[in-house]
């Protein structure tokens, strides 16, 4: 069995009530890191853990938090990025909604690391029932002493605040997410300056996903050595892996990275293999942004190597033969798939999560959204195809924030690998499905 | 239906809530309760943001309407127009549609006798496709209000939708209470 940093006793009824948590062992490491450790030890170990950022890019959070501007006499913020969005990746809404008390707990540390008075956890408005559930949970930690002023006796206050989005993926980009708790459109800012330097009201933060937050109180209880010695190469620690689509067991899984992505897929302690004993088709690895790859380049590298679910060996191969793990989103896909349909649904998604500030962002997503409904519809041509490339390249790196290349390499990548499906559309001028 | 010519106005329970919320901001911050108190204004004026809505809006945290009116354009669980009682939004978005949200949002469609982004004529029913709510695992999946239902199948929707139209169903509720 996998160590579980994430999913440890998420299943014990109650988990949510402050009692429960804390008779399991809960707030201990806000007791070990306030009262032994200093907020620059604290830093440490989070550098040392090798923990990178769960929400998509793998930023090492050690080092991200190492850039906060300490010269600023401003208040500093943590923000925790709670605007899960990114298809296929659902882990995020089942952390909070069972085990809220690790993020309240995760949170405190950071803020505490951080030198941070004031902290948010910015959730997408759809969640407002996990919203509750984790203002409640606040208000526990409130009433037991964890949060609100002089924690524990130790001088350290800290606040701690629930935000509501209202429906817009482009905010977990962490600019836009910024501009959005500040009342505003969520329209990602030109970086640098980046968050660490000035964030929000203009002041130093660090925005972190909840993954990353909830894994700190672990790394706090058993020392970033422990941590760093799960996983492999530069893919340190677990990971949790929302697993969907065509397999018999969607859900969301804790593995320590590094595990090979066949016996993910396979085993039944995971994915359990795919539907009706059909065969696998493709794999979107790390939500619906990153590239799709076929069944023979997900299990395998292109050098023959097993593919391993890890940062490194999932992008093996680079943007040709590779993927990303991304958020560890794991979208599955059967023979009976139509990929073309299936990138339609993504262009579209693009198109309508474009914050329309970029022009190639604004009308690219939309004339890839346009040219996938004609060659799906049976109205494409050949030329449409490498017109579909020829957008996605003047999409890619061309846009103030990531959004621009999340809606190119969908595209890009199953016309790479899938093009014989597009072509076969426009010879019968239908889809084969 | 709103009348478009009344000012509206909060009872003291939804102006202490907002009060409460803009306390959790920055004095001077107060532009960022903003995307909160539009969920609120929306569950009380019937599901959407009307004109007057939005003025009242900023009203209360002292800001200009044409900053309410570009955020509540810009997200898209703020509806700009009427909508019915019940408000049914279906994910469309890829997870879902390979476990067939397309049926879904058909057996609705049929049931009810509109299409998506159509309200029924008796003013209690709207059906809207969204994008990913983030429950891929057990798509397909829709939302109406606050609550998610998951691992639809058609026999689930009739029985919802029984349901609903036996209690006539409000999905627009204060979402803090």
């Amino acid at each position: 069995m996998a160590t579980k940093i994430l999913l440890n006793n998420i299943e014990v009824p109650g988990l949510a009530n402050f009692q429960v948590y804390r008779e399991l062992g809960g707030y201990a490491a806000v007791e070990k890191a306030i009262k032994t450790l200093t907020p620059d030890e604290l830093t440490d170990e989070v550098k040392k853990s090798g923990i990178r950022g769960r929400g998509g890019a793998g930023f090492p959070t050690g080092m991200k938090w190492g850039f906060i501007d300490k010269q600023s006499e401003k208040p500093r913020y943590l923000v925790c990025n709670y605007d899960e969005s990114e298809p296929g990746t659902f882990k995020d809404r089942h952390l909070g909604q069972f085990n809220p008390h690790l993020l309240i707990e995760g949170m405190i540390l950071g803020s505490y690391a951080l030198g941070v008075k004031d902290a948010y956890i910015y959730i997408r408005g759809e969640l407002f029932y996990v919203m509750k559930i984790i203002d409640k949970a606040i208000q526990e930690a409130y009433a037991n002493g964890f949060l609100g002023d002089n924690i524990l006796g130790t001088g350290y206050s800290l606040n701690l605040y629930c935000h509501p989005g209202g429906g817009a993926y482009i905010c977990g980009e962490e600019t836009a997410l910024l501009e959005s708790l500040e009342g505003k459109r969520g329209n990602p800012r030109i970086k640098p300056p980046f968050p660490a330097i000035v964030g929000l009201y203009g002041c130093p933060t660090v925005v972190n996903n909840v993954e990353t937050i909830a894994a700190l109180p672990w790394i706090v209880n058993n020392g970033s050595e422990a941590y760093a010695a799960i996983g492999v190469g530069n893919s340190k620690g677990t990971k949790l892996i929302s697993a969907c689509g065509h397999i018999n067991k969607p859900g969301i899984y804790e593995i320590e990275l590094g595990l090979p992505v066949e016996e993910f897929i396979y085993s039944d302690e995971y994915c359990g293999g795919i539907r009706n004993g059909n065969k696998l088709k493709a794999v979107v690895a790390g939500g619906s942004s990153v590239p799709i790859l076929p069944a023979e380049l997900i299990l395998k590298t292109a050098a023959g190597e097993p593919r391993l679910m890890s940062y490194e060996s999932l992008a093996d191969g680079g943007f040709k033969t590779g993927t990303m793990l991304g958020s560890g989103g794991f979208i599955v896909m059967d023979h009976t798939t139509c990929i073309v349909k299936n990138l339609l649904t993504f262009a579209r998604f693009y198109r309508h999560e474009s914050c329309g500030q970029c022009s190639p962002c604004r009308e690219g997503t939309s004339w890839m959204e346009k040219i996938l409904m004609r060659i799906e519809g049976g109205q494409g041509t050949m030329k449409d195809i490498d017109l579909l490339v020829n957008i996605a390249k003047h999409v890619e790196g061309n846009t103030i924030c990531p959004l621009g290349d999340a809606a190119s390499w969908p595209v890009a990548s199953a016309i790479l690998h899938f093009r014989e499906e597009f072509e076969e559309h426009v010879k019968l001028q239908k889809c084969p499905f | 239906m709103q009348e478009n010519n009344k000012v509206p106005e909060f009872n003291k329970e939804t102006l202490d809530l907002i009060a409460q919320l803009i306390k959790r901001y920055p004095e001077g911050r107060q532009k960022s309760a903003l995307l909160p108190v539009l969920h609120i204004a929306q569950a009380e004026n019937q599901g959407w943001l009307s004109p007057g809505m939005m003025d009242y809006v900023a009203s209360l945290l002292q800001i200009e309407p044409i900053e309410v009116y570009e955020v509540a354009s810009f997200y898209s669980i703020y509806n700009l127009k009427p909508v019915g009682n019940c408000v049914i939004e279906v994910c469309q978005t890829g997870p879902c549609w390979l476990k067939g949200a397309e049926n879904i949002v058909a057996h609705f469609g049929s049931r009810l006798g509109i299409k998506p982004g159509e309200t029924t004529a008796d003013g209690k029913f709207t059906l809207k496709t969204v994008e990913c709510l983030a429950a891929c695992g057990t798509a397909p999946v829709i939302q109406v209000g606050t609550e998610y239902h998951e691992n639809l199948t058609t026999e689930k929707v009739d029985q919802l939708l029984d349901q609903w139209k036996a209690e006539n169903k409000i999905s627009h509720k204060n979402p803090y209470l």
